[in-house]
């Protein structure tokens, strides 16, 4: 899988509840839930995210409430892959659920600016920005892992299973 | 409960092996388990119904391994909520789930399942609530994961795990008055930062918390996940046998895991309980520490006593040891909340109930509400609370603009008094 697009940064700590605030948890509807996406921490995201479908982001990504709504507001929005120095691990699990690509990569977090286009090649681990030419390796995912997001997701995975 | 194993192990590691049919798992290392018990509330729930679904997959894997908990918005708040919690009730009867607890016989879902019995020493337990790591407390290891992993749980009984590493956190030394599990695990977060335990198990032992109540083991469980772990977890001793006993468990109901003394610790800290004072966690990180002492100046408009995290008996009986005589600030409100309608029942008969109310003091049928800026006290753009719930991001309790000041029942009491962040006088 390839993504070429454009950056939108946010910092450390980025928690569930700025991404989806509770007081939007009375639907489990996708677009109802994305037009309320990052709220609390950005005004802007929406518009921003128009043209802009990478968020890089600092440590702890994801933290705070087992929330499945994060990440469907933040793929509903557009948003094809989080990069980030280090997820919380139930985010990290609800996103390679739904099916959204996650990269764990403390290097490219730190050095991949706000508003940088890059291009990313998820199947060869690797991630370029355009804007700097800087160029990063990434890790591939334990194989379990990999599996689940072969299958589009853990529903697919389990049906997979069951169908064997 | 031994594994034939000799390889030492964790707590952590006997019982993630005991649940996939080894001996041994070696930390990493990636582990399909059987769990005890898959949980889910009202808002997380209709998700994880509606992945269920997708499976094609009939039944659920046991009627009585599914707890349903509707909490968080309940009473219903709105007419969406309302939806919500109708499409929980009528999965629930649908497919016979037997441990379905409506607002009767509800309570906020990490202090009733303890109470319901469904968490005993060896499980383990998942649910779509990050605060389900709270039933560590009892020996046991539980974790929060997002829907589609509770939806796949509800159909096959089982969910991967990654074998965490762990930390373990020694506490000596005799509490200060008032201090109490809250202090204990805001001093743990506040040392090792909101990600300080990420991915890891974090273990609770020493004398303090040998003395600790079981109320306060919950608390420290509970917050476990808010320095970023998998798992929080206790030893089983006297009390928490104690506890069992008074839920009509008893040793055949349970199985005892207990860490092996060369196991394996990423990393150990010894930490002088007696050193520790009345803390809170100032806004918006729950690692933000400080003295509350040193915070009198802080004027607020809110107190909460209530949430998973303290709206046990036990909080509530300090709260009424400081509040019972008293008035409330009239400047400020002061929002109780009993975890559960048996916790409610018992302050009842206690009296407290009735003081909070002479006091001054609003009293909430169980419900996670203002914790998560549901309902039942929500905050204005400005506003302030001290707060004896888990998180305090930006609005988290209402508006982006408003304050979160966590902390114990002693303080928040306190607090409630004086309209300005404060340590108990008596």
């Amino acid at each position: 899988m390839f993504i070429n697009d454009k950056v939108i940064k946010y910092g450390n700590n980025v928690d569930t509840d700025v991404i989806i605030p509770a007081r939007y948890l009375n639907t489990s509807n996708e677009s109802e839930l994305a037009a309320h996406c990052f709220e609390d921490l950005d005004k802007d995201f929406i518009e921003k995210s128009k043209n802009r479908k990478i968020i890089v982001a600092g440590e702890n990504f994801g933290c705070g409430s087992s929330r499945e709504h994060a990440p469907i507001s933040i793929k509903a929005s557009g948003i094809k892959l989080i990069i980030a120095e280090s997820f919380a691990r139930i985010f990290f699990r609800n996103a390679i659920n739904i099916g959204l690509p996650v990269i764990v990569n403390p290097e490219a977090a730190n050095n991949i600016n706000d508003g940088d286009n890059i291009e990313v090649d998820l199947d060869k681990g690797i991630i370029r920005d355009i804007t700097t030419g800087k160029e990063f390796k990434t890790n591939p995912f334990p194989d379990f892992i990999q599996k689940i997001i072969e299958k589009g997701g853990y529903v697919n995975f389990i049906k997979a299973q069951k169908e064997k | 409960m031994s594994l034939k194993n000799n390889k030492p192990q964790t707590i952590t590691q006997k019982i993630l092996a005991y649940h996939c049919g080894k001996d041994y798992v070696e930390e990493g290392e990636i582990v399909n388990a059987n769990v005890d018990l898959v949980l889910g509330n009202d808002i997380t729930m209709p998700l994880a119904i509606g992945e269920f679904k997708k499976t094609g997959i009939k039944k659920v894997f046991d009627e009585n391994k599914i707890a349903i908990v509707p909490d968080h918005f309940t009473p219903n708040k709105d007419i969406k909520s309302a939806e919500q919690s109708k499409l929980i009730r009528v999965f629930a009867n649908e497919y016979n789930i037997k441990n379905y607890f409506e607002i009767g016989c509800m309570g906020i879902e990490h202090a009733l399942i303890p109470e319901a019995g469904l968490a005993v020493p060896g499980g383990l337990i998942i649910g779509a609530d990050s605060h389900t790591c709270t039933y560590g407390a009892l020996g046991a290891l539980s974790t929060g994961m997002g829907s589609t992993d509770i939806g796949m749980a509800m159909a096959t009984g089982k969910t991967w795990f990654m074998v965490p590493k762990t930390i373990q956190f020694r506490f000596n030394g005799k509490l200060n008055p008032w201090v109490s599990g809250k202090d204990l695990i805001l001093y743990v977060i506040g040392k090792i930062g909101v990600d300080g335990a990420l991915y890891k198990s974090m273990e609770f032992t020493g004398s303090t918390i040998d003395n600790l109540s079981m109320d306060g083991r919950f608390t420290m469980a509970n917050m476990a996940i808010e320095a970023g772990a998998k798992f929080g977890v206790f030893n089983v001793d006297i009390k928490t046998k104690e506890f069992l006993n008074s839920i009509g468990k008893n040793e055949k109901d349970y199985k005892i895991f207990k860490s092996d003394e060369d196991a394996k610790y990423e990393k150990i800290y010894d930490i002088n309980a007696s050193e520790i004072e009345l803390l809170v966690a100032a806004p918006h990180l729950p690692s933000n520490i400080k003295k509350a002492k040193d915070l009198h100046d802080v004027k607020i408009d809110q107190v909460v006593i209530g949430s998973c995290t303290n709206g046990r008996f036990e909080d509530l009986k300090v709260a009424n040891d400081i509040i019972a005589g008293n008035k409330v600030n009239k400047n400020i409100r002061v929002i109780i909340i009993p975890a559960t309608q048996k916790i409610y029942l018992d302050a009842l008969k206690a009296g407290f109930i009735e003081n909070f109310i002479k006091a001054g003091c609003v009293v909430s049928t169980p419900t996670c509400g203002p914790c998560l800026g549901g309902h039942m006290g929500v905050l204005a753009e400005g506003e302030v609370a001290v707060s004896t719930t888990n998180r305090n991001f930006v609005g988290r309790m209402g508006h982006p603009k408003s304050e979160v000041y966590l902390a114990g029942p002693a303080v928040a009491a306190a607090a409630a008094l004086t309209g300005r962040i404060s340590i108990p006088q008596v």
